[in-house]
């Protein structure tokens, strides 16, 4: 029964959005963080999406998985405070290169990708129970 | 006689199994509208259910073959030779093709299309009912 298959590919596309907006909430929390574990300022977070068939046999369902986090390569934001005890010599200290106006229409994306998904499995869901009744007028 | 009700069913079962495929590819286009590359695609139904039909009526083209040894013909039906690329509207840098308007379009008029193919299930369902009781 291939509707059933809609549910996966919806399910798998939910998975990923869901990754996606995990890293926009953690780029969001530590767009301040000056510092972390490795001693150097945070970097923003990307993920890659992948298209992915789900089954061998069937060139129609594709799926999608997030296929690597990549961290976003552009320099620190440098930030001039000369209190800050993390302040170089110049008394500049480095922040992290997150892009807040970035970060904020991703995680709009996602959430309405998300939407998306779900309406689907919902159509899925009303087509697969119309079909279980059929013949019982 | 079962061949016989098997037969009246088959077209509409046909139907049902073609937009639940169709319903599949436009489900994969909806989720990859945010994978970079991937181009969305779709198939003609009305020339996939058309071919399926014959090749059901066994009014398709077949290879004759003269030995054991020889390939059989592939079926015209194969859904991978089916599948093509929906032309883009808005191309995007990513190179990604899925244009949400045109695909939730198609998903809300395919689910529908299922529905109504249910429908005229039914009616033969009911059909057949109906001349199987006694009056």
């Amino acid at each position: 029964m291939s509707l059933f298959r809609v549910f996966d590919i919806a399910g798998s596309a939910m998975t990923a959005q869901s990754i996606r907006l995990n890293t926009t909430a953690s780029n969001l929390a530590n767009a301040e963080s000056a510092t972390s574990s490795t001693g150097q300022p945070y970097r923003a977070k990307q993920v890659v999406f992948s298209a992915t068939q789900l089954n061998a046999n069937q060139p129609q369902a594709v799926g999608v998985k997030v296929a690597a986090v990549s961290e976003d390569q552009s320099p620190a934001r440098l930030v001039y405070d000369p209190a800050n005890p993390l302040a170089d010599a110049t008394g500049y200290i480095a922040m992290p290169n997150v892009n807040v106006v970035e970060e904020m229409t991703n995680m709009i994306s996602a959430s309405r990708s998300y939407q998306t998904n779900a309406d689907m499995m919902n159509t899925a869901k009303t087509l697969l129970q119309r079909t279980l009744q059929l013949g019982s007028v | 006689m079962l061949s016989k009700i098997n037969r009246h069913f088959a077209f509409n079962e046909t139907a049902l199994k073609l937009r639940a495929t169709r319903q599949e590819v436009i489900a994969s286009n909806i989720a990859n509208a945010d994978t970079p590359g991937y181009k969305a695609r779709d198939f003609d139904f009305a020339a996939t259910l058309g071919s399926a039909v014959t090749a059901q009526r066994g009014q398709g083209v077949g290879l004759s073959r003269t030995d054991s040894r020889h390939l059989a013909g592939k079926p015209v039906n194969d859904l991978e030779a089916l599948l093509m690329y929906r032309n883009d509207v808005q191309p995007s840098i990513d190179g990604n093709t899925v244009d949400m308007n045109i695909e939730m379009s198609n998903f809300t008029d395919n689910a529908v299309r299922y529905q109504a193919s249910l429908t005229f299930m039914q009616q033969r369902i009911a059909g057949m009912k109906a001349a199987l009781q006694s009056q």
